[in-house]
């Protein structure tokens, strides 16, 4: 063999190492950043499904998709009262509420003395409340969990997904997005 | 300490709370009458992502939100419906995320190439070898 495939060999010896140590890397770096568990709906961008919710409530009526599309972009919150992260976001919604937003909400797999024994313990902030006992409209809309706060426009299309509760410090960021649906 | 100890407690506490008190959809834990279509909405199931526990399939799973999935499911194969317009109509809302049937995509097509580009590549390699170890 000559001395120049013996240098090629020597640096192709340090191959299998380098391989490993970018292998470990990778593992380390898959270890170590916080995964994402949030599954983003495909449906922004997308006129709502149609659909039509029985109240849930006695004092509110129900929801249906002919709801939406009269010209002002509007907020979807998709709750439920066994859902603790929904009252934790309670009181956003009710300052949302107070800026002149119009929420409507959708109470998933909820009963109506439980719904109704929530709003009065957190403050109703809703327009209109339909009963979705079924998850229909939820998986209809991509939404993977409560709660979920869904920006529509105008037209009824869906323009923004919030997925989580709607922290003291992301109301801005709502108001943000309802005024770019609103353009 | 007290916040640890009030941090825990909500830890434990959340499952207890974080279930409905409404039965199950119709078909979440019932099969249908047809086998046949029993056997196209099992097969199906299978391959479709639990939302809720992301590392089940919504036959394996108990969360309720994999019951009405399951319920839906399989309602529709009822209504006569194909297995893979109902994948689709998933895919539409979730991506390809709560598929469990590997498509090639331009995202994922190394996933598929690069295993054929390393066989060709051993194949070469070894033919290579195995010609000079004859010479």
């Amino acid at each position: 063999m000559n001395a120049e495939a013996q240098k090629s060999r020597r640096w192709t010896l340090w191959l299998p190492l380098a391989l490993f140590a970018g292998f470990v890397v990778l593992v380390l770096f898959g270890l170590l950043r916080p995964a994402d568990r949030d599954v983003a709906s495909a449906m922004i961008g997308k006129p709502l499904p149609t659909f039509d919710l029985r109240p849930a409530v006695p004092d509110r009526p129900g929801l249906a998709s002919s709801n939406f599309g009269d010209g002002k972009p509007r907020l979807l919150n998709i709750f439920a009262s066994w859902c603790i992260p929904c009252a934790i976001e309670a009181p956003q919604l009710d300052r949302l509420r107070a800026a002149g937003v119009e929420i409507d909400g959708i109470a998933i797999r909820d009963r109506r003395e439980d719904v109704t024994a929530f709003l009065a313990r957190y403050g109703n902030p809703f327009s209109r409340i339909g009963a979705d006992d079924v998850s229909a409209v939820q998986l209809a809309i991509g939404s993977s969990g409560v709660p979920e706060t869904f920006v529509i426009d105008g037209k009824g299309v869906i323009r923004y997904q919030h997925i989580g509760e709607i922290r003291a410090d992301q109301v801005p960021l709502i108001l943000e997005k309802l005024e770019e649906a609103g353009k | 300490m007290k916040r640890i100890v009030l941090i825990l407690a909500m830890l434990l506490a959340f499952p207890a709370f974080a279930q409905d008190s409404l039965p199950p959809a119709p078909y979440a834990y019932r099969q249908l009458d047809d086998p046949e279509q029993e056997a196209k909405a099992q097969e199906l199931m299978e391959t479709l992502r639990c939302l809720k526990c992301q590392s089940q399939s919504i036959a394996d799973s108990d969360a309720p939100m994999a019951g009405d999935m399951r319920s839906q499911v399989r309602m529709r194969i009822a209504a006569g419906e194909e297995p893979a317009a109902i994948r689709a109509w998933l895919v539409e809302r979730y991506g390809d995320y709560v598929s469990y049937a590997p498509r090639v995509t331009s995202l994922t097509w190394p996933l598929f190439a690069v295993p054929l580009f390393l066989v060709t590549l051993a194949a070469v390699l070894l033919r290579r070898r195995f010609a000079r170890a004859s010479k």
